[in-house]
């Protein structure tokens, strides 16, 4: 793959360009100018958590992938060292 | 029945005001009575790229709070006579722009042109959406670039909404403008071909206008590229999209390495 890229494809930046276009896209039209779905789950998120454990909110990570056909969403949750030596 | 367009982009630099003046000279050129109006308040450039920026009076700002005629403010084209300019004020900002102020010039330009030809000014807010607001027809200008398309496709879900053809329900015309393509670049994978940009934004092609030295060297002395370099590459391009604008049924050539080499691809009926 590195060899490939090295000779052949390292110039042919642009069908990255169209795929991620076409992701975003859809995505954002999607949303029709409203707010980021992924951006209100994440504070919703936080602050459920916040209620239980000192959390940072950076710790907190929400994303969101639509596809054509599935679309998924990834929750990451760092845990404080703090929340779990207190058990 | 005269047209008023919109030529609009969202991202800025892409060549709005570069397309407004050739589009507008081209038209003209073809014996069409053109205005071109320029919509960036604060910051106007159209009257320097038609070599009008000494004869500036009076603007679109004091056209529409009434402290000049319409006939004080329009510039007549020293070289194409058909052909006016309405310049942008350099000292107000949009703030300065009516909605209704706006929509009583352009019925008034609607009486004495074929064709009234808005420079948007980049952005999404105000300027952009007073530009836009009572046109007929948008020309999308959108360079071969991730950041440009997706301002685009941003700037068509404003035609679609923010109109005054939208807001009645009826169809808002969009054509796509692409500009400083570079057929060497797009041949070696290195920037999105024209097809990839159109079937992203999926709107009809309106004509495709290369990476050119002629662009600047016009600009430069304050003439339309149709008019100063008219055998030019881009001069041909502009030509050919006012011809389509015209309803003429002209295939878009998509330019290929070679100068000179173009391949006639998409055959399309245009506007009506
Ligand atoms: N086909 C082209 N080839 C080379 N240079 C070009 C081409 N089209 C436009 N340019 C250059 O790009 C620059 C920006 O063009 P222009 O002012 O028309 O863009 P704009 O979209 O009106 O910008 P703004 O958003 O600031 O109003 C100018 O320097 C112009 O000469
Ligand atoms: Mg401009």
């Amino acid at each position: 793959m590195s060899l490939l890229n090295f000779f052949g494809r390292s110039r042919r930046s642009a069908p990255v360009a169209r795929d991620r276009l076409q992701l975003l896209l859809a995505h954002e039209r999607g949303l029709g100018g409203g707010e980021d779905l992924a951006a209100i789950l994440q504070q919703e998120i936080l602050a459920v958590i916040a209620k239980h454990i000192a959390i940072d909110s950076d710790r907190v990570v929400v994303k969101l992938d639509r596809g054509d056909q599935v679309s998924t969403l990834e929750i990451d949750i760092e845990m404080p060292e703090t929340a779990l030596s207190r058990t | 029945m005269s047209k008023v367009v919109v030529v609009t982009s969202g991202k800025g630099g892409v060549g709005k005001t570069t397309s407004s003046a050739s589009l507008g000279a081209a038209l003209a050129q073809a014996g069409q009575k053109v205005v071109v109006v320029d919509f960036d308040v604060g910051l106007r450039n159209l009257d320097l790229l038609m070599g009008a920026e000494r004869r500036v009076v009076f603007d679109l700002v004091n056209v529409v709070q009434g402290d000049a005629k319409l006939a004080q403010a329009l510039i007549r084209d020293k070289r194409i006579e058909t052909l006016s300019l309405l310049p942008a004020s350099q000292t107000r900002d949009k703030d300065a722009l009516t909605e209704e102020g706006v929509g009583r010039v352009i019925d008034d330009l609607r009486e004495s042109f074929d064709w009234v030809i808005c420079d948007s000014p980049a952005g999404i807010e105000k300027g952009a959406t007073l530009a836009m607001r009572y046109a007929d027809l948008a020309v999308v200008v959108t360079n071969p670039e991730v950041s440009s398309v997706r301002d685009s496709d941003r700037i068509i879900g404003l035609l679609d909404s923010k109109t005054q053809r939208a807001e009645s329900g009826e169809r808002m015309e969009k054509q796509l403008l692409l500009t400083r393509y570079d057929p060497a670049r797009a041949a070696r994978g290195e920037m999105m071909s024209v097809e990839d940009v159109l079937e992203i934004l999926a709107i009809p092609l309106l004509g495709i206008v290369s990476e050119s030295p002629d662009i600047l060297s016009a600009s430069n002395v304050g003439c339309p590229v149709t008019l100063h370099n008219p055998g030019s590459p881009a001069a041909q391009a502009y030509s050919e999209a006012a011809r389509r604008l015209l309803g003429d049924n002209v295939a878009v050539s998509i330019p290929r390495e070679k100068q000179g080499f173009m391949s006639r691809l998409f055959g399309r009926k245009a506007v009506a």
